[in-house]
């Protein structure tokens, strides 16, 4: 790299255009190159909420954005260094997410007079032009221009052409970074390899727009982001649903139990169901079912049968799925219910993320129903945390709910996956002929961890009868005796909280052991608390942080480590839900720090106010 | 499931042996004692394995049917014993599923998932009993109560439209379309062999009689006084014909059936009864006028339509061993890596 670049730690690209503008390509293939380089890096992709919104409008602005670095991230980043738009409205939407001095990267053609009043700007503005961005570094390209020219000759028609506008927009970031073209030249014979023509084109554009930056002799700044120190090893990008499915039939194949999905399609949760439909060889049974009922129903039809159940929603159809939880938890079956959180109430927003489903999760049925609750914290940990939920649910005979969020399911970063020899072995206990010797067959019987066997159908001898109605303890008859009511509402609980006593101890992720204060958090906003807690530290504040992946039951220690700081600090996308749940039980004076806008805390906000704080 | 012709079949248990010792809990005249009585009794003829055997009901007065069957069984919730019979039968093909239901969880609450379970045709025996009232509940009306029923909740009478269940399960396509009733158990018997001996799903109505929240119901179809000339019971390859003396049969005539007189028609004009004919079927299953109106068509009873088509199970399950075939069976650690890695050196 010449010696006139700018060298950085990290840096942020907001890509952002119409949904036809090949946008989410374009970040994945940068994305990719740069991780291969060595950074370690974190994405996110904004889709519109409407499937075909109109060209050129705010509705349809499609977004990626990456940062990538020199040192660990744990954010797709709070605001971008770099915003590349290809339309007025794509600068519209995200200009407010650049950083004061930015530079950004416009494509003039987007900016014609159609496009302006799509974008909703006043008849004759065009803030290309009239010094609205002074206070930025702007470029602009004609990138259409340019695209035509290169591929003037090719025989390719306009159409065809204007596809490979965003190769030339990458080739040009690859410029800016510094970073090889192979990757995205092997991608592209691999993805047209039935098209030589349009293979070549998109290469020469590409090309072209990577050698438009040094023969333009710009005028623009080019950026050094040194590779990463981070751990040795073979990694692969992952998003957070893949890694829920992956994860699934990681424990399918681990427990020997055959998978099986019951679900109805809902955003942000149906790739899971994809994803999962597209891996029959593991032996996975996805059912689409007729609706969110009969997803879980369905679900809990086959585990009665002896199948690794699953259920995948978000927090509508969660709520329709209650009664039938309720069902899973008098039957003690083991049951995965996934919920990958989204704004609410009722419909809310759909394609936004929030934590608001929690005392949902933890609460939200009749009568006295607990259940265990895991929530993953990043893409990657979706995988062990919905595998771990899987561990409960099959080693303790119960429903577990795993939460997600929409956050985490479309955000992606490197994953150094594991060996399936590495991973933590799952045991079901089935009951078998012996279990009836002795004249009948118990099908309440609990073992040390008051879990019930699974007696699936087919046995001969175990023939028993299961149902909502209260079970009278061991035999499972209908009782409506008030002690034993009483007794197995109390026996149902412990068995919950028994599993207290298979789960890790909270740890702290980072800071002091004592201290004035104690960041408390819980799933998706692992990363922005990292990343603001770490960068608190630096600045000498004594702050720590402790991210709690099981919230019910709570690791053991959970109580006494938090008396330890003056202060407990709960942020979360919502109005305020761990924070209640921990209150309530350790009596701690915890406070809430909240967010309910339907995107992720800024590492920016935390650290201002941990700083007040700490 | 198994279609061993119960002539040949082996016993392995005994319908005593198909008894619980969990005390019933029906009034005493309910029908469903009727319907627990010959399930009990055709169980066992059926080649089956007590423990491959499981009942799987909803909620209402008959849905505590698996408490009095020593086999497997779920007494679920509310509408969704098809559901939870779906993802069994997906996932355990092997097992000779039986879902008891009645006309409130299957019709209100559970329509749903009736209907989806009816044309995806699962291999399970619906059990609807039918009996035009809500029973656990203490007497409101259902959606097959006739209209202006008198319950409480209805203490105007009801202003509903009531569902023809058979004509619901022709419009979702069942595979196997039947009517029975608790006081006729022979015809009760037959029809469930029928139904278990059917590949695909089998929905057998069966006429039952809540004796204290609806009594009589159903009295015209099963008193003996009445019987001959209120109801007709069909017979494949046979001409319909009911009546007291066998007098009167059903003529086609183009889509519209009348009413004739075998002192005017031969039986061999009549309608011949064919099963496999779906849109005989669908006029069969439309002969549901009151039983009070002058002229009325008889109400018939017995097996209207069989189909064989693919049951949902058997296609789900193929898929996989397909992909298996083809492709291999899966390997974690390929999945794990995914299509795309690079190597961090240390
Ligand atoms: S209420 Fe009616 S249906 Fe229910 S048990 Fe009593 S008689 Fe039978």
């Amino acid at each position: 790299m010449e010696n006139n670049s700018l060298i950085a730690t990290d840096a942020t690209i907001l890509f952002a255009g119409d949904s036809g503008d090949g946008i989410q390509l374009t970040g994945d293939q940068f994305t990719t190159t740069t991780a291969l380089f060595g950074n370690d890096v974190s994405t996110f992709p904004n889709y519109p909420a409407e499937i075909r919104a109109p060209l050129g409008t705010l509705a349809g602005v499609s977004g990626f954005q990456i940062k990538f670095g020199s040192e660990e991230i744990y954010t797709p980043g709070d605001s971008c260094d770099l915003l590349v738009v290809m339309n007025a409205a794509a600068l519209k939407a995200n200009l407010k997410q650049l950083k004061p001095g930015g530079m950004i990267i416009a494509n003039t053609e987007g900016f014609d007079p159609k496009n302006l009043r799509l974008a909703k700007f006043p008849e004759g503005v065009n803030p290309l032009e009239d010094g609205s961005l002074d206070s930025y570094k702007l470029y602009t390209l004609d990138v259409t221009k340019m695209t035509k020219a290169t591929l003037e000759g090719s025989g390719l028609g306009t159409k065809d052409i204007d596809r490979t506008k965003n190769m030339f927009v990458l080739g040009f970031i690859y410029w800016i970074y510094n970073r090889t073209l192979e990757h995205t030249i092997t991608f592209l014979e691999q993805k047209f390899a039935k098209k030589p023509a349009i293979v070549e084109a998109n290469i020469k554009t590409l090309k072209a727009g990577y050698h438009y930056g040094d023969t333009s002799e710009t005028f623009m700044q080019r950026v050094q982001v040194d590779a990463a120190k981070i751990t040795p090893g073979v990694y692969r990008n992952i998003n957070g649903n893949p890694a829920t499915a992956i994860g699934l039939i990681a424990a399918s194949q681990k427990s020997g139990l055959n998978l099986f999905l019951g679900s109805y399609p809902i955003t942000p949760a149906s790739d899971i169901l994809h994803d999962l439909s597209k891996h029959k060889n593991f032996g996975v049974r996805t059912f689409q079912a007729e609706d969110e009922i009969a997803a879980i129903t369905s679900a809990i039809g086959a585990a009665f049968g002896g199948s690794l159940a699953v259920t995948t929603s978000s927090g509508p159809g969660i709520a329709l799925k209650t009664e039938a939880i309720g069902l899973a938890i008098m039957l003690e079956l083991p049951l995965v219910i996934i919920n990958v959180q989204r704004g609410g109430p009722s419909t809310g927003l759909p394609t936004k993320t929030e934590q608001a489903d929690l005392l949902q999760a933890v609460y939200g049925r009749n009568g006295e129903a607990p259940l265990p609750v895991i929530a993953a914290r990043t893409p990657s940990d979706c995988f062990y945390a919905v595998y771990e939920a899987c561990r409960i649910a099959v080693e303790h005979s119960t429903p577990v709910f795993f939460l997600s969020d929409g956050y985490l399911a479309n955000g992606a970063e490197p994953w150094r996956f594991p060996q399936a020899a590495d991973l933590p072995s799952i045991t079901a206990t089935f009951a078998t002929a012996e279990d009836a010797e002795g004249g009948k067959f118990l099908p309440y019987k609990r073992d040390e961890k008051l879990a019930r066997k699974w007696a699936v159908p087919g046995v001969k001898g175990l023939e028993h009868r299961i149902g909502g109605l209260e079970k009278e303890h061991e035999t499972g008859n209908i009782s409506y005796d008030p002690d034993n009511h009483e007794f197995m509402v109390k026996l149902r609980a412990e068995k919950v909280e028994k599993i207290a006593d298979t789960i890790p101890l909270q740890t702290l992720d980072n800071g002091p052991e004592k201290g004035k204060l104690l960041i408390v958090g819980w799933g998706s906003t692992y990363g922005s608390i990292k990343t603001a807690v770490k960068r608190a530290l630096a600045d000498g504040y004594s702050v720590a942080h402790a991210h709690v992946r099981y919230i019910q039951p709570f690791p053991k220690n959970l109580g006494e480590l938090m008396k330890n700081y003056d202060h407990i600090l709960v942020p979360e996308m919502n109005n305020g839900q761990l924070v209640r749940i921990l209150r309530d039980k350790y009596l701690v004076p915890a406070e809430g720090f909240n967010k309910i806008k339907g995107i992720p805390f800024s590492s920016e906000e935390l650290y201002s106010k941990i700083i007040t704080l700490a | 499931m198994s279609t061993l012709s119960p002539d040949i079949a082996p016993e392995t248990f005994t319908s005593k042996d198909l008894v619980t010792d969990q005390d019933i809990r029906w009034c005493p005249g309910c029908g469903d004692y009727s319907i627990l009585k010959q399930v009990q009794t055709v169980l066992p003829e059926l080649g089956l394995k007590r423990e491959e055997i499981v009942f799987i009901s909803g909620i209402g007065c008959s849905s505590r049917f698996p408490y009095y069957m020593e086999t497997y069984g779920m007494h679920s919730i509310h509408g969704r014993a098809t559901a939870i019979a779906s993802g069994l039968k997906a996932t355990r093909p092997e097992l000779s599923v039986w879902i008891i239901t009645g006309d409130g969880d299957s019709m209100s609450i559970g329509g749903n998932h009736f209907i989806h379970l009816l044309r995806r045709n699962f291999d399970v025996n619906i059990l609807l009993f039918n009996n035009e009232i809500y029973g656990l509940t203490k007497g409101q009306y259902s959606p097959t109560s006739e209209l202006g029923k008198v319950t409480k909740s209805t203490p105007m009478g009801s202003v509903d439209h009531p569902f023809n269940p058979l004509a619901l399960v022709m419009g979702a396509d069942g595979t196997f379309v039947a009517r029975s009733m608790d006081r006729d158990p022979i015809h009760m018997r037959t029809i469930l062999k029928r139904a278990h001996a059917h590949k695909g799903t089998s929905l057998v109505e069966i006429y039952q009689n809540c004796n204290v929240f609806n009594d009589g119901a159903f009295e015209v179809f099963t008193e003996k006084a009445s019987k001959a000339e209120a109801t007709m019971m069909v017979e494949n390859g046979q001409p319909l014909i009911f009546g007291a003396q066998k007098d009167k049969g059903i003529l086609l005539d183009g889509f519209t059936p009348r009413v004739v007189s075998l002192n005017d028609v031969s039986a061999n004009d009549l309608w011949i009864h064919d099963e496999s004919n779906r849109a005989k079927a669908n006029l069969l299953v439309r002969f549901f006028d009151d039983a009070t109106i002058e002229g009325h068509f008889p109400r018939p009873f017995g097996v209207f339509y069989s189909e064989q088509r693919f049951t949902y199970e058997q296609a789900f399950n193929q898929q996989i061993e397909d992909v298996i075939a083809s492709k291999g069976a899966g390997d974690l650690d390929k999945l794990l890596r995914g299509p795309s890695v690079w190597e961090v050196k240390g």
